[in-house]
């Protein structure tokens, strides 16, 4: 049989499917156990108030229920977050949003579970509370946490950038508009879920749908006061993930449970509901832009004030600031900027990471921002962007000269020369009656990984297994995202084998080694560069021992093949069995560290900005075009075609990265057009999936993704990030399609019928549009 | 109560309370966790199964509807020859990201497919716009049914 060894560059068809499609992947809601317990919590229910006291003794007392608790139970900080731990576990003195857990009850079934928690009482003094992050700054605004010293601000960042208000007098031209964009759920089909047990050793294990498992275990730990070492997490695929599980979601309340109930496996899986109540949303945000240019089109000076709300908690909500402020100009040239962004506390939902981590909702605006000019001075959507696109050598927005692949120029050229742009005018004016038509364009810009301070750093290992097959140990999760098996194939085209003699063990923190978190858009870029190094020592180990083995001393004369490695003078050929019984365990092992390049350059000496991620050093690019139709009548949009045109460098595997361009457009699109996740007065009022919208495949329309394949030397394979970049451009790309169809825009999304309405009735009834 | 019905093939008798949910039944009582649960309430499709070759919501039914049905769930569908022509689609397509969709979506192409051997694009995005995907968009979807009904035309399967 003639087996093929995996390529780099063709499509590969995902190596986790086989076991997806039939059923027999376990997901870590798939895990139950022998005489199981279920545990759930009880959340707060109001939005900011002070817990007088926690009534469960009939909870207690009910049959079944093995045990309830409360924060008295927790034996250690009780706190989680990642940069700052301002959430507790169980909330002890006040809640600060309506999510808040407040105790936690183990129980023989889920019936029982339910009816317990439904008994538990809260005896709750309400707080007036605060919803909004612009009035959250205002003097003697309730406070979220008494003790920050900065108020209801978690983050403030200010980047300058030459002299915005000289430049301004400086300018032909000037647009100023302020943005409002929502919370957006993540939706992940896979709810927040988790197994906890204590093996014979004493050991606490998680298995959980998380996208960090490491971090995890160390939060696990300090919250609960375990030895991390006591701790082993292990991550089988998620269900979905978009960097809502990259933080803490059931894994300490699980660990509290466990330690409660050693004897016996215990369960956690939220609901839809609590899922919603209880999980990270994408920050909204308010944003005031001021944008100035030359009457050429040539941009001076920006202006941008940022508000982001997030919620009682940080939950990455510091770091999600920082990268929207740093991406708020664009991927253009501006010689002068003045860029300022809060991130607040307020009692909300929790604002978090969600993909795209701020850069969706400037771009939303900055894109509007060019469009919005490009109309003043009467030139096109398309030319003002080439005109001050970024290229090689640039520096940015913030002053960091573009060292990596740059290839945005080349986005809109490719787009220039494509049908859909080419034929927009025939389509537009072949609109049926009572429909308009228009198209959209944006630019994006999407920085890699975590910044100059936080390293961005993998390890990879991968071994030669006695059985002489090649075991890859990934040590970032896979949340859907396809990352583990282009590891596999990375490995397999290194080592010049076929899909059969690779294979892969999941994160776990017993078996792999600390890689950092599936987000950032880091996955491949970081533990791939890992894994070439690991593959390649581990190759050139086996062809050296081969060559001393068949005593022929030429290592260049011995080659990797499917399953053998083969002498090419001879044509002799020894399997890859025999090779692993041959060298010691050992040998049969390697290990490669790799830590991503950063910025020398420092647009700011703020330590607290470095630390959240500000310079980044690798972006990603891209132009994005929406053709939308807008019923008059109804005010319904309707995107009908769309166009991605991206630089992520160089692509591995085309299936894979048109999957993720795809995915993000779609929700993008629901960013754009539906999703609204609404809580008035911090409770929320779109609880499930019949009240919160997102697309279905009738709402989607056929996609084309174009890669213009730069090649980015820093690279695995001249490769870039790729899986945020594509939902940061439907909002802009679909508002500027709905301006240039009917003359409206609309500075608050989503752009949902009812809207569009009234601002086509707004516009007939005064005559006037935006 | 007891409750008979034929499980992807297999015939089973059980006993279990009349209001269990068929979802519990099939991940917790039989261990068939090939059958996932997103939302409980009938608004996304991901707990899709085939009742006498129609699809169904899993977390809307109860135990006792099971008597006397026959019940197809995703690891019903492969057999001794190997994968269905919609699963093997699936994976050459591209249509599978996380998966935590894949169990409904493909058990509902192949009940569009039975009743429309030979569907336009637009027909299969109905066919499937009650089941929700997050990751995919849909389009890789849309195009792994589309190849299955070709291939299933050619050798009718099920």
């Amino acid at each position: 049989m003639n087996k093929k060894a995996l390529e780099i560059g063709k499509i590969v068809p995902r190596m986790d499917a086989y076991g997806k499609v039939t059923g027999q992947e376990k997901y870590a809601a798939d895990y139950y156990g022998e005489n199981l317990v279920w545990a759930g919590v009880k959340r707060a229910g109001i939005p900011h108030g002070r817990i007088k006291s926690i009534h469960i003794d009939e909870a207690r007392a009910l049959p079944g229920v093995i045990s309830v608790l409360t924060h008295k139970d927790v034996q250690g900080s009780n706190r989680q977050g990642v940069f700052r731990k301002d959430q507790p576990v169980l909330a002890g003195d006040k809640v600060r949003h309506c999510g808040d857990a407040v105790a936690l009850v183990l129980a023989e079934d889920k019936g029982v579970l339910n009816r317990a928690l439904n008994l538990i009482t809260l005896d709750l003094e309400a707080f007036p509370g605060i919803f909004d992050p612009e009035k959250a700054l205002e003097e003697g605004a309730p406070l979220v946490h008494e003790d920050n010293p900065q108020g209801n601000i978690l983050l403030k960042g200010d980047l300058e950038k030459g002299d915005v208000n000289i430049a301004f007098n400086e300018c032909d031209a000037i647009v100023e508009a302020c943005f409002e964009v929502p919370h957006q759920e993540h939706v992940y089909l896979e709810t927040e879920a988790g197994l906890a047990f204590f093996k014979e050793d004493g050991k606490l294990e998680l298995v959980v749908s998380t996208q960090a498992p490491f971090r995890d275990r160390s939060e696990v730990a300090e919250a609960l006061g375990i030895d991390p070492e006591r701790i082993r997490i292990t991550a089988p695929y998620c269900g979905g993930a978009f960097g809502g599980k990259d933080g803490v979601t059931v894994q300490t309340l699980l660990g509290l449970a466990a330690l409660y109930c050693p004897d016996r496996p215990v369960k956690m899986w939220w609901n839809r509901e609590e899922s919603f109540m209880a999980s990270p949303k994408r920050h909204p945000a308010r944003l005031y832009y001021r944008l100035g240019s030359k009457s050429d089109g040539t941009l001076h000076a920006l202006d941008v004030r940022s508000y982001y709300d997030t919620g009682p908690y940080d939950h990455l909500g510091g770091a999600v600031m920082a990268l929207g402020l740093e991406h708020s100009g664009g991927p253009y040239r501006i010689p002068n900027v003045s860029l300022k962004a809060w991130c607040v506390y307020t009692n909300n939902p929790i604002g978090g990471a969600f993909r795209g981590f701020g850069v969706p909702q400037v771009t939303a605006a900055m894109e509007q921002m060019m469009d919005l000019l490009a109309a003043k001075l009467g030139l096109s959507p398309l030319n003002i962007r080439l005109r001050n696109a970024l290229t090689k050598g640039n520096t940015n927005p913030i002053g960091i000269t573009q060292l990596g692949s740059t290839a945005l120029v080349e986005c809109l050229g490719t787009l220039k020369e494509h049908l859909l742009w080419k034929n927009s005018q025939d389509w537009k004016s072949s609109s049926g009656p009572f429909k308009k038509r228009g198209v959209g364009l944006a630019c994006v810009m999407h920085g890699m990984g975590y910044g100059p301070v936080v390293p961005d750093s993998a390890i990879a290992k991968i071994e030669l297994t006695k059985e002489g097959k090649f075991r890859v140990f990934s040590g970032v999760v896979d949340m859907g995202q396809g990352n583990a098996s282009t590891y596999l194939q990375i490995a397999g085209y290194i080592l010049n084998q076929d899909a059969e003699h690779i294979e892969l063990v999941l994160p776990d923190t017993e078996r792999v080694l600390p890689s950092g978190s599936a987000s950032a858009s880091r996955t491949t870029y970081t533990f791939g560069n890992a894994l070439i190094g690991a593959a390649q020592t581990l190759k050139h180990r086996i062809l050296q021992r081969g060559a001393d083995i068949i005593m022929n001393g030429e290592m260049e004369a011995m080659v990797l093949i499917p399953g053998h490695i083969k002498h090419l003078p001879t044509d002799k050929e020894i399997p890859l069995s025999d090779m692993a019984q041959k060298l010691d365990d050992s040998e049969r092992v390697a290990i490669h560290h790799f830590t991503a390049s950063v910025s020398k350059e420092t647009p700011t000496e703020d330590p607290n900005l470095r630390l959240h991620g500000i310079p980044h050093f690798i972006f990603s690019y891209g132009v994005h075009l929406a053709y939308v139709e807008v019923d008059e009548l109804t005010g319904e949009v309707e995107v009908k075609r769309y166009l991605a045109v991206s630089d992520c460098g160089r692509i591995m595997n085309p299936q894979v990265f048109e999957q993720q361009i795809h995915g993000g457009i779609a929700q993008g699109l629901g960013y754009a057009l539906c999703e609204e996740f609404i809580a008035k007065e911090g409770r929320i009022i779109t609880p499930d999936l019949a009240t919160y919208i997102i697309p279905t495949a009738l709402d989607m329309p056929d996609m084309d993704s174009i890669s213009v394949e730069s090649y980015e030397p820093t690279g695995p394979f001249g490769l870039k990030g790729a899986g945020e970049i594509a939902i940061d451009g439907p909002l802009p790309a679909i508002a500027n399609a709905i301006a240039d169809a009917c003359g409206v825009r609309l500075f608050r999304s989503p752009f949902t019928p009812e809207r569009v309405l009234k601002a086509l009735n707004e516009k007939r009834n005064r005559g006037v549009g935006y | 109560m007891k409750i008979n019905f034929v499980l992807n093939g297999k015939e089973i008798e059980l006993v279990a309370p009349p209001d269990r949910r068929v979802i519990d039944l099939l991940r917790e009582d039989l261990g068939m966790t090939g059958t996932k649960e997103s939302c409980g309430a009938g608004e996304c499709g991901i707990c899709t199964v085939l009742i006498d070759g129609a699809a169904k919501l899993s977390c809307l039914m109860f135990a006792a509807q099971l008597e006397g049905r026959n019940v197809i769930t995703l690891e019903g569908l492969t057999s001794e020859e190997g994968l269905h022509p919609i699963q093997e689609a699936f994976i050459q397509f591209g249509a599978v990201q996380c998966g935590f969709c894949t169990p409904g979506m493909i058990l509902s192409a192949l009940d569009l497919l039975k009743h429309n051997p030979n569907p336009s694009r637009k027909e299969i995005r109905e066919g499937l716009s009650g089941n929700l995907c997050r990751c995919t968009g849909y389009q890789k979807i849309i195009d792994a049914v589309e190849a299955a009904a070709c291939k299933m035309k050619k050798e009718p399967l099920l």
